[in-house]
């Protein structure tokens, strides 16, 4: 820089993306690269919290399990309960409703798997691995279709359950059978089963 | 300096396409890259870069702060207590705006300190220091409604004081009151109010500065000479001089920023404020945060209720005439013996008062802060128009170039220069 109007006259030579000729890189460019690099890494480091900040925070995640109930729902009856802002329908299936899940084979269903949470997704969608062993007369679901995600109908007496006796989704016309498996209709999942267990004969705890 | 050639050559097709449809990056290479900047520029010259990445940092981290904050006299307080303990990195984010404002003041009063000490408000100046001014009054707004949204008691009891300033008013006073409360006391509806005006000045402060920069680049930067470029050898291309040593100063500007935010996050803030707002008691001794301290010690000076109201707004008021207050036609303070030492003190005088609006209104410190403000208004109702009428000034280099270099090859120059430099 002793000579700045010298410079200025010829082509401007001011080190950024200039001074790499027949030698090859400059120790400026390394320079150059080296500190723009290390800003980026800051600069993506610097980013993380303000993305992670529109996640689920403490109170949301302590909030992450619900205790349910079920002495009160005789069989053939539902309720609606609310798990992470969500609805979890839970029936006390009939025999004859039992029986249908049951009885549907593997290959008529388009969705095989499971969709139980507490199980792999290679677990093939029977009702038993749907519902708890010895306590197969209750279906527990999130009650969210899995096309658009709109409630479906089933839980009320006098609601529309579709062509398989379980759930329909008015939304779409998506048809579940008393598993909560989609049979007919545009979902392409069953019914998710949330994770859930049996803390005493009558009571669960969801999440 | 607006009008200086610029040497961008559009690369490739698609440049050339847009540089004949939208010249946007002639525009930027012409003003951020080749553009003239004074050779001799030291760091007071890099706050104004500072204050710009302060700016995006309140604006960042206040929005992220806005998802999570609720505007209400029942939540408000709880919400920014959540967000320190619930929210994902909510502590670092809160620390980051809550500190940011005392940093970017910090910047500014430095940026402010500059421009004084080497008559940046000067012409063809005028209008770029009034629109300084004007930032400078945005971001006190800004800073005195964001403290209040934390609605603790420093926050209640600082926005009931400052509210009140407009009861002063002759005649209309008790109503602008009432309609900026929004009620009879400052409620919930107050604090809903400042939390949409918060969200909105930031973005008038951005405006504002749009048109500062502007103004900047049509008069070209001042520097610590006070003498213009006069040829090609007095600048050097923004980039990579000035900007590199903008990034520097920032780099370590950064570091004393995360040095509070991540070490002493409540330092500069005040603990009575971590308790929730009570309209049924005041605080024993309310102050406000750090950076309006001097403003408030005025405004207890003065002992009248209309007369310290109009102290303080006139102490911010006064210096968008000091264009036209100072007389001498020398810009630099550097070459200004008389002028120096008065403008030394009223920096002093700056930080005593600061000092004093801190500490309680009794006893001698009223005294002390009514002898700062007599001197602050007097250096620039007295001072500044004598100082400059009866002042010889110190010998100047010619140039620029003979201020950095010794003299363009004459030895006169050079003399000039040494003498110059000396002080």
């Amino acid at each position: 820089m002793a000579s700045g109007t010298k410079a200025s006259d010829t082509k401007p030579d001011h080190g950024i993306g200039a001074a790499h000729d027949e030698h090859g890189p400059s120790r400026r460019d390394f320079i150059t690269t080296a500190a723009l690099g290390w800003a980026s890494v800051g600069g993506a480091l610097a980013l993380w919290p303000f993305i992670q900040q529109m996640n689920p925070d403490a109170s949301t995640q302590a909030l992450a399990s619900t205790e349910v109930d079920l002495a009160p729902v005789k069989e053939g009856q539902a309720i609606t309960v609310l798990w992470r802002g969500k609805p979890v329908f839970i029936r006390n299936r009939s025999k004859a409703e039992v029986e249908a899940a049951k009885a549907v084979s593997i290959s008529d269903l388009s969705d095989r798997s499971a969709r139980n949470d507490l199980m792999p997704d290679s677990a093939a969608a029977s009702d038993q691995n749907r519902t708890k062993k010895d306590n197969e007369n209750w279906l527990v679901l999130v009650g969210i279709c899995t096309h658009l995600g709109c409630i479906p109908k089933g839980q009320g007496l006098s609601d529309q359950r579709g062509d398989f006796g379980g759930y329909f989704c008015p939304c779409h016309g998506s048809h579940y059978d008393t598993s909560g498996r989609i049979r007919k209709g545009p979902a392409p999942r069953n019914l998710e089963v949330p994770p859930y267990e049996f803390v005493s004969a009558t009571k669960i705890k969801i999440g | 300096m607006s009008d200086h050639e610029s040497n961008y050559t559009p690369k490739g097709a698609f440049a050339k396409w847009m540089d004949d449809r939208l010249p946007l990056m002639r525009m930027m290479h012409g003003q951020f890259v080749d553009f003239p900047t004074p050779r001799n520029l030291n760091y007071m010259w890099t706050f104004g870069g500072i204050l710009m990445v302060m700016l995006v940092a309140q604006i960042a981290s206040g929005l992220v702060l806005s998802m999570h904050f609720q505007p209400s006299a029942a939540a408000a307080f709880d919400s920014v207590e959540a967000i320190r303990r619930d929210v994902n990195y909510g502590w670092l984010l809160r620390n980051i705006h809550a500190v940011g404002a005392s940093m970017f003041f910090l910047a500014v009063y430095l940026h402010m300190a500059r421009g004084l000490y080497y008559g940046s408000y000067k012409a063809p100046r005028e209008i770029l220091w009034i629109l300084g001014v004007i930032i400078f009054l945005l971001m006190m707004a800004t800073g005195f409604m964001g403290y209040a949204l934390v609605w603790g008691q420093m926050s209640f009891w600082g926005v009931t004081v400052i509210t009140n300033l407009f009861s002063a008013i002759p005649i209309v006073g008790e109503a602008i009151r009432t309609w900026l409360w929004g009620d009879f006391a400052v409620s919930g509806v107050t604090l809903n109010r400042f939390f949409s005006l918060h969200f909105l000045l930031p973005f008038v402060i951005a405006g504002v500065v749009i048109l500062h920069i502007w103004a900047l680049h049509v008069v070209g930067q001042n520097n610590p000479t006070g003498i213009e470029i006069k040829t090609k050898s007095d600048s050097v291309p923004m980039l990579p001089f000035a900007i590199m040593k903008d990034a520097f100063a920032m780099a370590v500007f950064m570091v004393l920023y995360a040095w509070f935010v991540f070490f002493a996050p409540d330092y500069l803030g005040h603990p009575d404020n971590y308790i929730e707002a009570n309209p049924l008691s005041t605080p024993a001794h309310i102050v406000p945060e750090w950076y309006f301290l001097p403003f408030y010690a005025i405004l207890r000076a003065i002992p009248n209720k209309l007369g310290g109201v109009l102290a303080m707004f006139g102490s911010i008021a006064i210096l968008t005439i000091i264009p036209w207050l100072d007389t001498s036609n020398i810009r630099s303070a550097k070459y200004r013996p008389m002028f120096k030492w008065f403008l030394w003190a009223f920096f002093f005088t700056v930080v005593a008062l600061g000092y004093l609006g801190g500490k309680p209104a009794e006893g001698s410190y009223v005294l002390w802060a009514r002898v700062f403000t007599a001197y602050y208004f007097a250096f620039f109702c007295l001072i500044m128009p004598i100082v400059g009428l009866i002042e010889t000034p110190s010998k100047m280099p010619r140039s620029i170039t003979d201020a950095v270099l010794g003299g363009g090859g004459s030895m006169a120059g050079a003399a000039a220069a040494a003498a110059a430099e000396k002080r």
